[in-house]
């Protein structure tokens, strides 16, 4: 651990911290339950008997040991598929939080960096990106695409790659500004290797704290896609999947909705709460 | 003997917003190798900029308008990027004003070191980790294993500032650029650090540009000393003899005005607002000359 001396204060920070500690330890959770999901699944998500047809969740009445959470329409075990579509959802959102960040940091960057003609064209762009509602945009991208998990996450990328390039280009250009930054080209570091190994180091707090937000925004989104039918194939169990599908049941068994629902809310919930703790804890530091 | 910088007649404008500022009006002074030259004046008589534009780091909205600056024989004020590059930290160093946000607060001490070696001296990461530890040495900072692996917030201002002299001393320039570099720092750190400065300075034989309002940092280290005032010299010569017999009346009314960290218990009489006055309307009278010619 010597060779993590010097951050040690922002860990302590940290672990200190109340919102970091419960979204960071409930997102590890899902991460080894996504993980792990063939082993952890008691039942095959797609497997149907229609002997348990509308079995409900252990609080019930009627319900089957075994199917701690009731079965759906067909007889599909709830848990096992809230289990497996938590591997969709931590997918999407890694794979697209990162493929947004990535493009908006570079455009954010270099708009920040570099001002005059290139600020102006990539400012122009997010100007005109932003105008668009966001989900109708998803829709006809994911429409135009084609359906599918590579649709999805390409659909959130294009879309949201504007929230990071405005914020990294806002920073961008007030790091740019600091003395360090100047002391850097007197001792005669190029104009590319400062913006690369000065600047972007100093931006990357924030990008981490953007990034987890990110990565809740992406969550909600891939549930509505699938809510809508343009996400996965119906065979893959998604929680926007469930959710849709279990819409039409909610008289006879109110738990194919909720609990879907529940799994959604309580990840987004957790990623923001890192998210925040996040900015409290890394900002003061990185900013002195 | 040839000076190691030759500033001449060098002008500068602000340009802002359609309103043109003459910043610098006709600075002449040149800096011998291996000596410590002051550059002495209030706040905002373009002391700084001087330093910028011989660092090649003036802000975009600077313009220079005439005159030249020369370093090492050649003139460095349009430079071309590549060369100006190969200069800057080898020939030519800066210690800045403000240590604790000079160095980049993300990233350890050890790295923002081996940089400028690694970049001029061809060095690889081993060669240059040993030469950075051996310029902390250099510097007085004891327990260098620790520090090269510490992040500046872990550091003292007056640990930084030293840090930040290696930096400038790692290629041995033949010219820095100290831009106030005891300002920011307590009273008693800021006479350690001056120590430092003259003793790395005069080991390496390097020449300093010594940019100070302190008349007690000149009588001390300064080998010669140029006054500036709105952008024009005043008096110029031995720092010994400007401080004991200055020749201009606003050199005499700056030695009553500055506190000097070597006589503490000195009353002070501010510069004379008349006096003042009197050189700004002189220097806007030389710009309408200018203007006019
Ligand atoms: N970036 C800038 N933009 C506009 N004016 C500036 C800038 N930097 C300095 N100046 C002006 O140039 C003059 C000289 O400033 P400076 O060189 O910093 O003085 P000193 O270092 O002697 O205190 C001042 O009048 C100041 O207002
Ligand atoms: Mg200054």
């Amino acid at each position: 651990m010597a060779e993590l001396a010097a951050p040690l204060p922002t860990w302590r920070r940290m672990a200190a911290n109340g919102r970091v500690l419960w979204g960071g330890g409930f997102l590890l959770f899902l991460a080894l339950v996504a993980l792990f999901a063939p082993l952890l699944a008691p039942h095959d998500p797609l497997e149907q008997d229609l002997m348990l047809q509308y079995v409900p969740p252990f609080w019930a009445e009627k319900a089957e040991p075994g199917f701690v959470f009731g079965a759906d329409n067909l007889g599909r075990d709830i848990l096992s598929r809230l289990i497996h579509g938590s591997r969709i959802a931590l997918t999407v959102a890694i794979v697209a939080a990162f493929a947004a960040g990535l493009l908006g940091t570079v455009l954010g960057l270099l708009a920040g960096y570099l001002g005059g003609w290139v600020d102006a064209v990539i400012s122009r762009l997010v100007d005109i990106w932003m105008a668009f509602p966001a989900v109708l945009l998803a829709i006809v991208l994911v429409a135009v695409l084609g359906t599918g998990l590579h649709s999805v996450i390409i659909a959130i990328a294009v879309i949201d790659w504007t929230r990071f390039c405005r914020v990294v280009r806002a920073e961008t250009m007030a790091q740019k500004e600091q003395d360090y930054v100047a002391s850097a080209v007197t001792i005669g570091l190029s104009r590319f290797r400062i913006l690369v190994r000065e600047v972007l180091p100093n931006v990357v707090p924030l990008l981490l704290v953007l990034l987890t937000l990110e990565m809740g925004i992406a969550v909600i989104v891939e549930t509505i896609l699938s809510y809508v039918g343009l996400s996965i194939a119906s065979d893959i169990p998604t929680w926007g999947g469930m959710i849709s599908a279990g819409r039409q049941y909610v008289h006879q068994a109110p738990w194919l909705l909720v609990l879907p629902i529940v799994c959604v809310v309580l990840t987004v919930l957790a990623l923001n709460a890192l998210g925040d703790g996040l900015k409290d804890t890394l900002d003061p530091v990185m900013r002195k | 003997m040839s000076a190691i910088l030759d500033i001449r007649d060098l002008h500068l404008d602000i340009v802002a917003s359609r309103r043109r500022n003459h910043i610098l009006r006709g600075v002449s002074l040149d800096v011998r190798p291996g000596e410590v030259h002051g550059l002495v004046g209030e706040s905002g008589a373009g002391k700084t900029m001087v330093g910028k534009v011989v660092l090649g780091i003036a802000p975009p909205t600077a313009q220079v308008t005439g005159g030249s600056v020369r370093f090492d024989g050649g003139e460095i004020t349009h430079m071309p990027d590549r060369a100006r590059r190969s200069l800057m930290g080898a020939g030519l160093a800066l210690i800045p004003q403000d240590p604790m946000t000079s160095l980049n607060p993300a990233r350890r001490i050890g790295d923002q070191i081996t940089d400028v070696l690694r970049l001029h001296l061809g060095m690889g990461a081993g060669e240059a980790g040993e030469r950075a530890l051996a310029l902390l040495r250099d510097v007085h900072i004891r327990n260098a294993g620790r520090v090269v692996r510490q992040y500046p917030h872990e550091l003292s201002g007056g640990m930084r500032q030293r840090v930040l002299i290696a930096i400038a001393f790692a290629c041995r320039p033949k010219l820095i650029v100290a831009d106030e570099p005891t300002t920011a720092l307590d009273v008693t750190v800021q006479r350690q650090v001056l120590r430092l400065i003259k003793e790395m300075q005069e080991n390496a034989g390097t020449a300093i540009l010594f940019v100070t309002h302190d008349l007690g940092v000149v009588a001390k280290i300064c080998d010669r000393v140029t006054v500036l005032q709105a952008g024009r010299v005043l008096e110029h010569g031995p720092a010994r003899r400007v401080i004991e017999e200055p020749e201009h009346p606003y050199t005499r009314a700056l030695m009553k005005a500055t506190p000097r960290y070597d006589r503490p218990g000195d009353l002070l009489e501010p510069v004379p607002p008349a006096l003042v006055d009197e050189l700004n309307a002189a220097a806007a009278a030389y710009d309408r000359e200018r203007a006019g010619a």
